[in-house]
């Protein structure tokens, strides 16, 4: 049982990092129906930032992520600018050609820039537990993760649909042309999601290898992307509360039902695309996504 | 409409040309649709261009709202706009409701509007909003469903509303009664009328249905393989036996 209570634990915290991600993609998916291949080397570039700022510049942890966050998301507007904005946005092949070239781009630069050895990462959660049960524990960690999840999911909430730039943003994802005509400028609005995908991204890498077991390098988000996407894709792909439950849902498969299976752990990654092919069978738009609208 | 329409059915009246064109061309890719057209409207018409399936209708619409590549010259209110592109036209006060809706599927009914009110930063918005609420009691019931989710009368409605939101001096209907029910169309026309005589709204609708449009217009152009085959008074058009046995159907 206590065992049980642990791999929970254990697999809410992962998934908090596989919703952040998925979230971010989810920004980018809505606005353009297109998969940010590069999403989870952005947030590993700016997990690198963010430890620059609180290791050798000596910013508070916070400070530093908050910092962190905002230069990722300007990269990521430039980027959008430079070699996503002069591509037609309805022909997705060379798109995505474009971000899988990023996520080899990014990823050499940030091996060459830092090294790929693993670096310790500060924690940005109190240590110890919030909660013990017997052997069980609900490690503040975990707290933190889920914590963030519900705060960035209420943050993004709130700019989407409490804002004029998130009422434009949540146009231009529903129909180009009309967003045009009502004087939405529609590059600058896409790439304004970029921005707030990189930022989240961010947020979510450094969650991720602010676990006491975990560091940073440049592979750190080579295995997460996949399991962000399946989150994303399970939870709808145009959904923030999808990507959440998508997330939580695939960290768990991958802690609890993994272990109590015959799967042997390094087909961890194939169980959470399995679950992602059965429901994606049945409810081909995910569990919470938008049904394709008829556009009379 | 008849009694009201004599002094504006008058193209010498003293009314500023709110829209002037001349020598407009312009098409898809290699593909040249509009050969070279000349039609203006001026300040309180309702102006109508006629024609049928692939005459250029739309395009000629696209061609003026900058949402297509096209040469001539076309003027607001006496300024040369031939290279603004969409999002600019608008706040200069062009509002377009293109072919099939354009509504925002995704979005309620009362985001829809508020985001036609995107250029503007004033604060009656809201009582706006409450405005096209009263001329439409059906928005106003369904004000937070999805705009996918109305039929196609309502998103009619709710397209042209959403026009009017942004204020324009200029309205532009594309086909407004494609697709939908004769009855439909005729109230929507008949508010066309009644929103045009209550507030100066100037408009250019292109329509197939040439005997509503008729109704309501002060002038009617008749577009043919991307040319101005005819023009003139709406009730002159609407009496000429060549335009009667081509698109009145008698």
């Amino acid at each position: 049982m206590e065992l049980f209570l642990n791999r929970v634990s254990d697999g809410l915290s992962n998934g908090a990092t596989y919703a952040l991600i998925a979230m971010a993609l989810v920004m980018i998916f809505k606005a353009t129906t297109l998969i940010n291949f590069a999403q989870g080397e952005f947030a590993m570039f700016g997990g690198f930032i963010v430890l620059v700022l609180a290791t050798e510049r000596g910013l508070p942890m916070w400070v530093a992520v908050v910092v962190g966050m905002l230069i990722s998301a300007v990269l990521a507007a430039g980027i959008e600018r430079t070699l996503i904005r002069p591509f037609d946005p309805a022909n997705h092949l060379p798109l995505v050609i474009i971000t899988l070239g990023l996520f080899l781009a990014i990823n050499a630069i940030a091996g060459i820039v830092w090294r790929f050895d693993p670096r310790a990462f500060p924690e940005l959660f109190p240590s110890g537990n919030a909660l013990t049960y017997g052997t069980a524990t609900l490690s503040w960690y975990t707290v933190g993760t889920l914590a963030t999840i519900a705060v960035v999911s209420g943050g993004l909430t709130l700019l989407l649909t409490k804002t004029k730039v998130g009422l434009a943003f949540r146009a231009v994802s529903s129909n180009l042309e009309s967003s045009e005509l009502v004087g939405i400028k529609v590059g600058p609005t896409l790439q304004f999601g970029w921005a707030i995908a990189a930022a989240v991204g961010t947020l979510g890498v450094c969650v991720f290898v602010a676990s006491p077991f975990r560091q940073l390098e440049p592979q750190v988000m080579v295995t997460g992307l996949i399991f962000a996407v399946s989150a994303a894709a399970l939870g709808g792909l145009d959904s923030l509360g999808g990507a959440i439950v998508g997330g939580l849902a695939i960290g768990l498969v991958q802690s609890i039902v993994v272990p109590y299976s015959p799967i042997p752990n390094e087909l961890s990654l194939l169980a959470a695309v399995v679950v992602l092919m059965l429901v994606l069978l049945f409810k081909p738009s995910g569990l919470f996504g938008t049904p394709q609208v008829e556009r009379v | 409409m008849s009694d009201s329409s004599a002094p504006a059915a008058n193209p010498t009246r003293s009314g500023e040309r709110v829209l002037d064109v001349k020598g407009l061309e312009g098409g898809y890719g290699q593909i040249q649709v509009l050969r070279g057209l000349d039609f203006h409207v001026s300040d309180g018409e309702i102006v109508v261009i006629l024609g049928a399936n692939g005459a250029g209708k739309t395009t000629t619409l696209r061609a003026v709202s900058g949402m297509i590549a096209r040469t001539g010259s076309v003027k607001l209110r006496g300024d040369e706009i031939s290279s603004a592109k969409a999002p600019d036209l608008v706040r200069r006060g062009v509002a377009h409701v293109p072919q099939g809706r354009g509504t925002l599927p995704e979005l309620s009914v009362e985001d829809n509007l508020r985001v036609g009110a995107y250029i503007r930063s004033d604060n009656e918005i809201d009582a706006d909003i409450e405005r096209w609420f009263d001329v439409y009691p059906v928005l106003r019931e369904r004000k937070n469903q999805r705009a996918g989710s109305l039929s196609g009368g309502e998103q009619q409605m709710l397209a042209v509303s959403r026009a009017l939101m942004s204020r324009p001096t200029l309205l532009l209907l594309d086909e407004p009664s494609l697709g939908l029910a004769p009855i439909i169309v005729a109230e929507l026309f008949e508010r066309f009328a009644e929103i045009n005589k209550e507030t100066g709204m100037t408009m250019l609708v292109v329509e197939q249905n040439a005997q509503l449009a008729l109704g309501v217009a002060d002038r009617g152009y008749v577009l043919e393989s991307g040319a101005i085959f005819a023009e003139g008074p709406a009730d002159e058009l609407i009496n000429d036996d060549a335009i009667r046995k081509a698109y009145l159907g008698v």
